[in-house]
């Protein structure tokens, strides 16, 4: 079995006396989506900008395709080419237009030419339905369509890995479903990601494994199927009924 | 009276209370609430305009009627002579005023932007940059710029350094540049701050880096947000550059002075004061304009 795209090992990440991160270590394989649930603080978001590089790590190992990437000799912006990330804000550049919002990185960062780039972002604007809204600004478009943009940006540089960051909870109700099953499309397609969510159904239709976190740590791993519908470990247990309460499984 | 909200059709008896498929009538009230604040607008200018007329018809009538008006009036606003000496100060006012303010802008665009990017690196090579143009900033901005002006015009020739330009146009021009990058480069570094962290975070998350991340992220967003301030240190650029007439620079002012003096009559002045407002005023209502249209685009993103 050749090496997972991402393994992260004992990873540590603190804020001055706060630590946030302790003993952090998932293998994701390629293909699959590996979802983090827990409380808002658990660590979720740090742990992905930590795979990101927009975090220093403070211990541990990040490795993508076996290659550690937390070494101080790797260029951050070389691994940042490698993946996706996708915020909970959307984060769109407001100055320009959906088209260049989303040819920006193919051809700054990876050299090509704007016909070409054009080319490509138009065809993934067409396949997730948003050819018409090519030449609009971001703050023309509903919150759903922002992201869905956001979404079609990060995977215009053909990432190895995608990382989402609650990208849904932004967004009304009503607006969730057209991003999720932007989401659901890309995983059947064989995006390898990473996501923290907390839409327990859709972590249950899209994810491989699901970790749940508390403080920092994670508590307990397995397939959808045991962790949210058979946990083990009573905090999760206790996590799991309080979001059934509030009506999010 | 709420019920008669319903019957919007004209008050047609058989008519069902809410017709979509019909052409729509304003209902009696609605018409009722339009005329009622007709009355009130009509009301409200009369208001205006009677207390304008009062407030500046006294206004004047206290001017008019003042002892000293009719001498004043001869000396100030002498209109013939003010024509006469117009071509002077016009050419005063382009050949120095507006070419300082020409090349000073653009010098000053350049260099405070540089200040202000030195400013809010993070780069560890920049550091004794960072150090200077902090302190160049504390310094111009805390001067009076007629002070740079004389220690600039007559400090340099003093040095009497070899090659060194003794012209004061061109010393007079040095002096505004450096005092107005202070300004500038604290105004355009406070756009660069205001953009968000997190459109710094997707630029770089992107693959962008950091000199990449500035030019087609953060400066494009910055500089649009502070073209409403950068417009009205423009203006004030315009009328500041008549100090340089200190160091005998014949510029508007100037010109307008040597004949205030030949003849002892101040209508020079007044003609230079018009001038400067002929190009200042424009400027000052395009400066309103975009900041408006800048307020609305905050507020439609606020809302997004």
């Amino acid at each position: 079995m050749s090496n997972p795209v991402l393994e992260l090992v004992e990873v540590r990440k603190a804020f001055g006396a706060e630590v946030v991160l302790e003993d952090i270590s998932i293998k994701v394989p390629e293909h699959t989506a590996t979802v983090l649930i827990g409380a808002s603080g658990s660590g979720k978001s740090t742990m992905l900008r930590c795979i990101n590089l927009l975090e220093l790590i403070d211990d541990g190992v990040i490795k993508l395709d076996g290659i550690d990437i937390t070494d101080v000799s790797t260029n951050p912006d070389e691994i940042r080419r490698k993946l996706g990330m996708v915020f909970q804000s959307f984060n769109l550049f407001p100055h320009m237009k959906v088209l260049e919002n989303i040819i920006l990185a193919p051809m700054r960062v990876h050299g090509l030419g704007k016909e070409e780039a054009t080319e490509k972002a138009l065809e993934l604007l067409t396949r997730f339905g948003l050819r018409e809204k090519a030449d609009q600004y971001p703050d023309r478009l509903s919150g759903g369509q922002q992201q869905r943009v956001a979404i079609i940006r990060s995977l215009a540089v053909e990432p190895r890995l995608l990382l989402l960051d609650e990208v849904t909870s932004a967004l009304d109700p009503v607006l969730v479903n057209e991003v999720l099953s932007t989401v659901r499309d890309l995983k059947d397609h064989g995006m390898t990601m990473v996501l923290a969510t907390h839409e327990m159904g859709f972590a249950k239709q899209v994810a491989d494994e699901v970790c749940f976190l508390e403080r920092g740590r994670i508590i307990e791993w397995g397939s959808p199927s045991e962790m949210l519908e058979n946990p083990k470990d009573p905090r999760t247990q206790d996590f799991l009924k309080r979001v059934h309460e509030a009506g999010r499984l | 009276m709420s019920q008669e909200v319903g019957r919007s059709n004209g008050g047609n008896s058989g008519a069902a209370p809410y017709s979509f498929g019909g052409e729509w009538q304003p209902s009696p009230i609605e018409l009722g609430r339009r005329a009622s604040r007709k009355a009130k607008s009509r009301r409200n200018g009369l208001i205006a305009a009677l207390s304008s007329l009062l407030v500046l018809g006294t206004l004047a009538i206290v001017v008019v009627t003042s002892p000293g008006w009719k001498v004043l009036s001869a000396t100030f606003f002498d209109w013939g002579y003010g024509f006469e000496v117009l071509p002077k100060i016009l050419t005063g006012f382009f050949q120095s005023n507006v070419i300082l303010t020409l090349i000073a802008a653009t010098s000053v665009g350049i260099l405070g932007l540089t200040i202000a990017l030195i400013r809010t690196s993070r780069s560890p090579a920049l550091t004794p940059f960072r150090i200077l143009a902090t302190g160049y900033v504390d310094a111009f901005r805390g001067i009076p710029m007629l002070l740079i002006i004389l220690l600039v015009g007559f400090g340099i020739p003093a040095l009497q350094i070899r090659g060194v330009t003794n012209d004061v146009f061109v010393l007079g021009i040095i002096a505004v540049i450096i005092t107005y990058s202070a300004y500038v480069a604290e105004v355009i570094r406070s756009g660069i701050l205001t953009v968000h962290p997190s459109q710094r975070a997707a630029a770089r998350s992107l693959g962008l880096s950091n000199f990449q991340t500035l030019r087609y992220v953060v400066l494009p967003q910055a500089l649009r947000r502070v073209t409403p301030p950068l417009l009205n240190d423009l203006v004030a650029l315009i009328k500041d550059t008549g100090l340089v007439s200190i160091l005998g620079v014949t510029d508007a002012i100037r010109a307008a002075q040597i004949e205030t003096s030949r003849t002892f009559n101040y209508t020079p002045y007044v003609m230079a004061a018009l001038v400067f407002l002929i190009v200042t005023i424009p400027l000052t209502r395009y400066t309103d304009r975009t900041l408006r249209k800048s307020i609305e685009r905050q507020n439609a993103q606020g809302q997004a």
